[in-house]
């Protein structure tokens, strides 16, 4: 369990104000100057150090995305920060919280972010419904410039800074980052092909950062406590603290922040009010958000929740979205329901990923209905390897990992729906 | 230089290869729909994936750029696995009604999936259905056989320069559209039809026309402007069924205009198909004994006689006709002019478009004196594009053209401004001064009696003082102008019109008094001078002959026979050659091998087939003319009826109708 004095984000709930006079209470903006004054060479070694690993879900190590900007601005090729705040995989809202309870943090962060990779201009990517998070963030964005700690000479690190917040239209795939330059430049938002990689091609084809909320506003933190003792908490490669978002079929569905690896079970009996019905009760947990797969009871018992014990238990971290399902639902509706969401998002730029999210999820409602042949199983799995690592973007992974996560923990609950009496050729006419 | 090893192959490639074109270079087929050489890459197809070692995926090879030290293989189960399931997802909601499809025997999809699918489909749930869309009378949409290639959207994006194209929706309810239906406003617009590797896109003319093994396909050139485009006929039968393009990279790279691709059908409409014989006002059938026997009696009472050749004549009509008259006559009475329109033949600069076309793809400063290429000359206007959107080199204009698909700085509209240029008291001199290749395109606009010497003096002038003579351009119109230039068959000293007999060939336009005159019009259209000669005579369109036409580089390009002239209608030299001996004066040359070896000893000037001619611009004579405070004005040009097959065509009629359509604001009466 986390301790009080080493939570980051100490307004993660709201209780007290985000403007700046009571940010600054909880430690906002303190010291920014001196931090910055250690030069950007100081500032990504230590976010190396602090071994702090994207929080979007991809998990990259953050020190290293930043040492690929160019180290020199060229002319007329200047550098971007841009801040994904398109939080839209179902079972994540943890950047919400902080744009809305603690925006100060990522106001600095961006700052620091933006010094260490030579950026003098950054655009906050939100969320189309994220509104009120929105008009939150400006109007901290407001105080920041009254204060000076953005704009010209910000906060007196003779560091320049312009703060833009762009709303996007509620596209979930906007939230890969390439798609989302595409969609902040005005087009329509689909992924990029990479490479080039955004670092180095970016925004307006200029070098461009891409970060998640959560990665930038533990920034400022991690530098000023020491990247010793933000790498004090979770296991090698998988350090720091971490905001979970429980929810489902939990007592209490709750964001909190704790450190990495804490055992699943933990998490959700003590943080979330354990599972409805007792901890029997307990079907399966998609652990990481969405498009991680799920993983069922006997797994949940023992599993640590960081990065690589999750890969080793083929689910993810991912945005660390922790959906929990009682033995009341039914899995396969619940994931015919997932698979219908990323047949609704898929941008439709890439063969596999926009005509096989259609078909999985056709796939799904019908051995969720009972219509199905039993040999339409086999069939489902190779669907999905069809689609995963083929696509553009990670999207055709994340829409077929919970198909796949089904077929290995729940084929027997799906075997069950289906017969092989059942010819598919009947409902077609 | 990166070495990559395909499939074992080890192969050095250049800076800048994708994976793609290195594993073609080491011999190895890579299936593909959205990857296009000349657009841009989607890489969205994802039918192109092969296996590269360190990669835990399949990598797109069209996308990635081949780097050294890779290692690819195409041929493993994982490229093979990965093929088979691009492909099912492709067709799991392809509509596979290939027996009504026209695309059906060249549709990379069917080929495709026969070479790389995997087993029967597993699909068996409904197929997604798409409503067609309008996109002109040019393009037939199916959007059902749609596969999201985007090839249609980058090339109205990125070539024809019409944004009109675009997908709308997302998933699988994308779906490619003019955003809202209406016809593509483009001279390109159906190359989109050659572009899309499935039936989704086909031709509205040529639907259901003929299937493509049944198609007897002649390789040839096109006469709608004077570029030359290099073109295939697919006839069946007699019919000219379609025209598509031929890749020419000097010339029309792999596109072809609208007016070239669809005039066709007015090859079977409006002929002329047996000589007639003005008796009592009224045009009678005849025999060509009859029609030749008439003109022979004519010839007899005048040596007044004048040739005029039309926009669409060979260079061994325009050389027969010149022989011929001169022969009978002593008369070098021929010319080729319609209208007012000025030139100078002391050099053939003065009049060629002395940039190699490919060579405009090096320029970096355009200056269009009244000229207007998006309608002259469409292909030349898509070169200039392309150097526009990939060099965003400057297009500056006197005189404003209207839309050219890339911006246009107007310096004005009078012509005195390159009096200005001249004197360095215009910025524009600036600009000229620091390009190290500009060029300069005249129009016929401006090239009239009484602005022509103006501005091709004062151009030369400008560009002299640059050192840049090889940038001075004259944008032709006609296909049959430069060829006629070069034969010398024009007549500075008098109006051909003046002769008390006048032969016209394919002069269509030119206005003439007949009064007192025997007209003799041959040609292949009827027209309005067909309805004032006393004899005409039936002659065959360009895809009926072996003939040789020049472009507006002065490049002589063969075109062949694909197709027989109407009737008794027959090949126009063989008609002047007949006539020849009626008239007792004998041409000497019996066949085109004969006639063509006469054209090329008598005139040095012309070069081998398909090279330019060796012009040099250097020594090229340049008179100071005065000041002239004249404004441009552009004849207008009715882009798809500029000539005989084109006014004939009913398809080009409806393009024709459906720009005007295009056009209309809706408060218009």
């Amino acid at each position: 369990m986390l301790e009080d004095k080493n939570r980051i984000f100490k307004n993660l709930y709201g209780d007290e104000s985000f403007s700046l006079p009571a940010a600054e209470v909880r430690g906002d903006w303190k010291d920014t100057k001196e931090i910055i004054s250690k030069g950007k060479d100081w500032i990504i070694e230590e976010i190396k150090k602090s071994e702090l690993r994207g929080r979007g879900g991809a998990g990259f190590p953050t020190g290293v995305k930043w040492s690929f900007a160019p180290k020199e601005v060229k002319e007329g090729r200047p550098h971007y920060l841009v801040i994904n705040a398109d939080e839209s995989e179902p079972g994540t809202c943890k950047d919400r919280d902080i744009l809305r309870y603690e925006p100060h943090k990522l106001i600095e962060g961006c700052l620091i972010a933006a010094y260490a990779v030579s950026a003098n201009t950054c655009y906050v990517y939100i969320r189309g419904e994220y509104v009120n998070e929105g008009k939150v963030l400006q109007e901290a964005i407001n105080e920041a410039y009254e204060k000076g700690y953005l704009g010209k000479n910000a906060a007196g690190t003779e560091w320049d800074l312009d703060i833009f917040i762009h709303y996007g239209a509620g596209a979930y795939i906007c939230g890969e980052e390439t798609a989302l330059l595409e969609s902040l430049e005005g087009n329509k938002g689909q992924p990029r092909l990479k490479p080039p990689f955004p670092a180095l091609i970016g925004l307006y084809g200029c070098p461009t950062i891409v970060n998640n909320v959560e990665t930038i506003a533990v920034v400022p933190t991690i530098l000023r406590r020491g990247s010793e003792w933000f790498a004090s908490f979770g296991r090698v490669k998988n350090r720091g603290t971490k905001i979970f978002c429980i929810s489902g079929n939990v007592n209490n569905p709750c964001n909190v922040e704790e450190e990495m690896g804490i055992p699943l079970k933990v998490l959700i009996e003590k943080h979330a009010g354990g599972v409805t019905g007792g901890w029997d009760n307990l079907q399966a947990v998609i652990p990481g958000g969405s498009s991680m797969p799920l993983i069922p009871k006997n797994i949940c018992e023992t599993i640590i929740m960081d990065f690589d014990a999750l890969i080793e238990a083929k689910s993810g971290l991912g945005t660390a979205g922790i959906v929990v399902i009682d033995k009341s639902q039914d899995i396969v509706k619940c994931m015919a329901r997932i698979a219908r969401f990323y047949k609704h998002e898929s941008c439709g730029q890439c063969t596999p990923c926009r005509e096989g999210t259609g078909w999985m999820w056709r796939m799904l409602e019908r051995i969720g209905r009972g219509e199905s042949n039993i040999s339409e199983i086999d069939m489902l799995m190779d669907v999905t390897k069809q689609i995963e690592g083929h696509t553009i973007c990670a999207f055709g992974e994340g829409s077929s990992w919970p198909v796949q996560g089904l077929l290995r923990h729940f084929r027997k609950e799906m075997e069950a729906k289906c017969s092989d009496q059942y010819h598919l050729r009947k409902d077609i006419i | 230089m990166p070495k990559v090893k395909v499939d074992g192959v080890e192969i050095e490639v250049e800076n800048g290869t994708t994976v793609l074109q290195a594993c073609e270079i080491a011999g190895k087929e890579i299936p593909r729909f959205c990857y296009h050489e000349r657009l841009s890459i989607a890489g969205n197809c994802r039918m192109c994936l092969v296996e590269m070692e360190r990669s835990p995926k399949p990598v797109a090879s069209c996308a990635m750029p081949a780097a050294e030290g890779q290692v690819i293989f195409t041929n493993t189960e994982m490229v093979k696995k990965a093929r088979e399931g691009v492909m099912e997802f492709l067709l799991i909601n392809h509509p596979l009604d290939c027996p009504i499809c026209d695309q059906g025997g060249e549709c990379d999809l069917q080929d495709q999936s026969v070479n790389y699918g995997g087993r029967s489909s597993r699909y068996e749930l409904n197929k997604r259905s798409v409503k067609e869309k309008y996109m002109g009378p040019l393009i037939k949409t199916q959007m059902n056989r749609c596969i999201h290639c985007t090839r249609c959207i980058r090339f109205a994006e990125e070539i024809a320069g019409v944004p009109d194209l675009g997908a709308i929706n997302r998933g699988e309810n994308m779906e490619i559209t003019t955003f809202l239906e209406k016809t593509v406003d483009s001279e390109l617009s159906a190359n989109v039809i050659d572009l899309c590797p499935v039936g989704a896109l086909t031709s509205k003319p040529y639907a259901f026309e003929a299937r493509p093994w049944e198609l007897t396909k002649t390789e040839t050139i096109d006469v709608m402007d004077a570029v030359g485009s290099n073109i295939r006929v697919d006839t069946k039968g007699w019919d000219v069924k379609r025209i598509l393009p031929r890749i020419n990279e000097d010339i029309n790279e792999e596109w072809i205009s609208d007016k070239t691709r669809y005039a066709c059908d007015g090859l079977s409409s409006n002929r002329i198909d047996q000589p007639y014989i003005k008796k009592e006002g009224k045009l009678i059938p005849c025999s060509w004994e009859e029609a030749f026997l008439k003109i022979s009696e004519e010839f007899k009472k005048t040596a007044n006689i004048g040739g005029l050749v039309g926009d669409l004549v060979d260079l061994e009509t325009i050389f027969s006709l010149k022989n011929l008259l001169s022969s009978v006559s002593g008369s070098e009475s021929v010319d080729f002019r319609q209208k007012d329109f000025y030139i100078d033949p002391s050099h053939p600069s003065n009049y060629l478009f002395n940039t190699p076309i490919a060579e405009i793809d090096d320029a970096d400063l355009f200056l269009l004196v009244g000229a207007n290429p998006r309608l002259e000359a469409t292909m030349i206007n898509s070169r200039i594009r392309k150097n526009f959107v990939s060099k965003k080199t400057e297009v500056f204009s006197i005189g404003n053209p209207g839309d050219q698909t890339y911006k246009i700085n107007l310096l004005g509209d009078n012509l005195s401004i390159l009096k200005d240029i001249e004197a360095e008291t215009n910025s524009f001199a600036d600009k000229i001064k620091k390009s190290k290749r500009p060029i300069f395109i005249i129009g016929e606009s401006v090239l009239n009696s009484k602005q022509g010497k103006f501005v091709l003096e004062t151009s030369k002038n400008i560009l002299k003082k640059y050192n840049a003579l090889s940038g001075l351009n004259t944008l032709h119109r006609n296909a049959s102008s430069v060829g006629a230039l070069m034969l010398g068959a024009y007549n500075t000293n008098q109006d051909v019109l003046k002769n008390e007999i006048l032969y016209l060939i394919g002069a269509d336009e030119v206005e003439i008094d007949n009064k007192n005159k025997f007209i003799i019009y041959q040609g292949s259209h009827g027209s309005k001078n067909t309805k004032i000669a006393d004899v005409v005579l039936p002659g065959a369109a360009y895809t009926e002959k072996d003939s040789l036409y020049v472009n507006l580089e002065g490049r002589v390009q063969a075109a062949y026979k694909a197709s027989f002239p109407p009737g008794d209608a027959k090949e126009d030299w063989k008609i002047l050659r007949a006539l020849s001996d009626v008239l007792k004066k004998p041409l000497k040359f019996n066949t085109i091998e004969q006639l063509r070896s006469k054209i090329f000893e008598s005139f040095s000037i012309f070069p081998e087939i398909n090279q330019l001619p060796k012009v040099k611009t250097e020594n090229l004579s340049i008179a100071s003319v005065d000041t002239l405070d004249s404004k441009v004005q552009f004849t207008s040009i009715d882009y798809y009826q500029t000539n005989e097959i084109a006014r004939s065509s009913k398809t080009m009629m409806e393009c024709k109708t459906a720009r005007e359509q295009l056009a209309k604001t809706g408060t218009d009466d």
